[in-house]
């Protein structure tokens, strides 16, 4: 193995035995049967469940009674490289893991790992409700491969970075939970492995103590750590990471910068795509007035894009027919954000064409959203066209596209060197300005 | 060099994922690595067996001196089984001591992996540590309730005899037992949950076929081979003997040795062989 790899996995593939459906009986007697019978098929049942001798990957397909959780899965990663790891449920990453951490074995390929290495699938493993705070944070610290010196010498530490310091002598189970989440989480954030191993263990504790953990993995990161990152939260992907690889049904489907990994993850995701087009005039949105061709999001280097930089901005475009002359038209477009808030609505305001009667033909209405205003995240677009005097609405399409606007971190944007959660629908890049009077000034009028 | 704790050799320390199949000495060193772990276990089953009771330790001598004064009761005054000639308290009380370690112990290594069973999925350490500490964990209650043994010692005026020096022999002896069965258990547990269920008559058995309640010479003599083939026989003879001074039974106890160390090496390379597949089948 190179010097300067951390990990090496090769053609790592993992099978599980999964139940099949149980024979039902419509008869007594087959039932009775069944039951004398069952102690031998439970053995065999029960026997089976650990041996893939008869299995080959290639022909593992057919077979209904497994699953490939993991397929021919291969990558490396470096020394001091932070590495995240996504995919929607069910694509292999939390066997990954757990094949990572030694927890299960594969049942082909290896992995080489150079260093030592820590696994935190999950914080508090091992906590005991009736022990105090301060022999769970031994009992923990050993259990993740600490030694009883390590643990002794870092232990005000362990103890101050979770905050619990009165209640250390006390037995766990008369903590809160979000004490026990703390403690635990401190203990673990004292690791000092050369090579971390994390599940999602940041979505625990409030929005403060998660900033705090958040910092603390970004250290880690920093100190020329490797580290191996699974996470649902995006945003937290973008944070720490330079490099992400998606995972899909149990194989690897990209593998690259986070941001093009997250790109071709949300795509495949959500299936909303950011350019959509009726070919067919008479099966698009509309009347006999007006016809909704299309509709596209493109970003700052004009390609249509589903995802956006946070401070770049984007261009929507709606593409329609008129299919009779005449009328004036008034274009416009909602933005909703994920939970379905509309974050504003714009309303074509060219002065071309606004209150004027529009002859036949094809138009494309263009409008720019300016880059630091809408938060990240991903919205949709819905383009509705109405006609005036009298207005009537002729095309109403909810949710026609979608984008994501994604932080790449980078310092530019409103979060500037933060690296926290920030709330919000919109994100603005507002002016500062702070004024400094000196104490003595203040002092001196309050009395 | 070692894969988890290697803070000097680290930058070569090498963890090659599946390990090398076969009967190395690697996982000797790797529960070495890991003694400070067995310390908090160990510690940890000892702290919270008693938490939150009144009597605390005291239960270690409440429990097994209770269960000496019914023998001593039933067996002793009602049954008047007999005992070569000791009396039934001192007869009962050094064989039930040992005992009450072995069933006790028994039961929890064969039940360590299926309650360990959360802990197995999210973290490695050996998994060999789960049967082992409650058999070390034992240990303490066992240390506590030979106070018992002591005190009636005491109040019959037993001299002691250089019978002794073999103690520590059947104590080592006394702790293969649950060793050995607890791994195998532990391990059948895993697929076959008839393990538990099964359990309370397998200790029952055990006890009535040990010299517990009775004594051994009342086996018919073209048996006690076959019957000193059981461990726990041998056990609570070398108990009896040294501690009470009469001559050493070693034909009766030796192949007992054999039984426990073949039961230990059976159990840890069955194990062993399991190790990796016990997360997934569990």
């Amino acid at each position: 193995m190179n010097n300067d790899l951390a990990i090496k996995v090769e053609n790592i593939s993992k099978c599980y035995r999964i139940g099949l459906k149980e024979n039902m009986h419509d008869s007594l007697g087959a039932s009775v049967l069944h039951f004398l019978k069952n102690p031998l098929q439970n053995y065999r049942k029960y026997r089976s469940l650990y041996q893939f001798d008869d299995l080959r990957p290639e022909q593992g397909e057919n077979r209904s009674d497994v699953i490939w959780a993991l397929e021919d899965v291969s990558f490396e990663v470096k020394k001091g490289e932070v590495v995240g790891i996504i995919g929607i449920n069910g694509a292999g990453k939390s066997t990954l893991l757990k094949i990572l951490s030694k927890i299960t074995i594969p049942t082909g390929g290896s992995v080489t790992i150079r260093g030592r290495i820590s696994s935190l699938l999950e914080v508090g493993t091992g906590f005991h409700p009736e022990l105090t705070g301060r022999e769970n944070v031994y009992l923990n610290g050993t259990i993740l491969g600490m030694r009883k010196k390590e643990i002794e010498r870092k232990f005000d530490e362990i103890v101050d970075f979770s905050g619990v310091e009165k209640f250390i002598d006390t037995p766990v189970k008369r903590y809160s939970s979000g004490m026990k989440v703390r403690l635990a989480f401190a203990v673990a954030a004292h690791l000092e492995p050369e090579i971390l191993v994390i599940d999602e263990v940041l979505a625990v504790g409030d929005a403060q103590f998660q900033k705090k953990c958040l910092n603390k993995m970004k250290d880690v990161g920093q100190q020329g750590r490797t580290v191996l990152f699974v996470s649902h939260i995006l945003p937290a992907v973008t944070r720490l990471c330079s490099r992400s690889i998606l995972l899909n049904g149990g194989k690897v489907q990209v593998d690259g910068p986070t941001h093009e990994v997250i790109c071709v993850y949300l795509n495949s995701e959500t299936g909303a795509q950011a350019e959509r087009r009726w070919g067919d005039l008479k099966e698009a949105p509309g009347d006999e007035a007006v016809r909704l061709c299309g509709i596209r999001v493109r970003a700052n280097n004009g390609y249509v894009s589903e995802t956006v930089d946070i401070s770049e901005p984007l261009q929507i475009e709606i593409e329609y027919e008129v299919l009779q002359p005449g009328h004036e038209f008034r274009i416009y477009f909602h933005v909703f954000n994920e939970e379905g808030i509309e974050a504003f609505m714009s309303i074509d305001n060219d002065s071309a064409w606004v209150k004027r009667p529009r002859p036949l033909g094809r138009y494309v209405s263009k409008s720019v959203i300016p880059g630091n205003m809408l938060s990240e995240g991903r919205y949709f677009i819905g383009p509705t066209i109405r006609t005036e005097n009298p207005s009537i609405k002729r095309v109403g399409v909810n949710d026609a596209v979608a984008f994501h606007v994604i932080d790449s971190m980078d310092g530019n944007g409103a979060r500037g060197d933060s690296t926290g959660n920030i709330s919000g629908v919109v994100r603005p890049l507002l002016k500062w300005e702070t004024q400094f009077n000196p104490k003595e000034a203040q002092v001196e009028k309050i009395w | 060099m070692n894969n988890r704790f290697g803070t000097t050799l680290s930058e070569n320390s090498l963890t090659v994922i599946p390990p090398k199949s076969g009967w190395t000495m690697t996982g000797f060193q790797e529960l070495k690595d890991y003694r400070d772990l067995f310390y908090f276990l160990v510690w940890r089953d000892i702290k919270t067996l008693y938490a939150q009771t009144i009597l605390g330790f005291m239960w270690a001598i409440l429990q097994p001196l209770v269960q000496i004064v019914i023998f001593t009761i039933i067996f002793g005054n009602v049954a008047k089984v007999s005992t070569d000639g000791i009396p039934y308290l001192l007869f009962s009380s050094v064989a039930l001591i040992p005992w009450t370690y072995i069933s006790l112990a028994t039961v929890q290594s064969s039940q360590s992996l299926i309650q360990g069973s959360s802990m197995l999925g999210k973290i490695y350490f050996p998994r060999l540590i789960f049967p082992i500490t409650p058999v070390l964990a034992k240990l303490v209650d066992f240390g506590i309730s030979m106070f018992i043994i002591v005190c009636i010692m005491l109040y019959y005026r037993v001299s002691l005899t250089s019978n002794l020096f073999f103690f520590p022999l059947f104590l080592v002896m006394m702790v293969s037992i649950p060793l050995g069965i607890g791994t195998w258990l532990a391990t059948l547990a895993i697929r076959f949950r008839d393990v538990r269920q099964a359990m309370p008559l397998f200790i029952q058995m055990l006890m009535f076929s040990a010299p517990i309640v009775y004594s051994a010479s009342s086996i018919p003599e073209q048996y006690r081979f076959l019957y000193s083939l059981n461990p726990i026989v041998g056990v609570i003879e070398g108990f009896r003997a040294c501690l009470l001074g009469f001559p050493i039974p070693w034909l009766h106890i030796w192949p007992g040795m054999v039984t426990a160390a073949m039961l230990v090496i059976s159990g840890t390379v069955y194990f062993k062989r399991m190790e990796r597949i016990i997360v997934d089948v569990i």
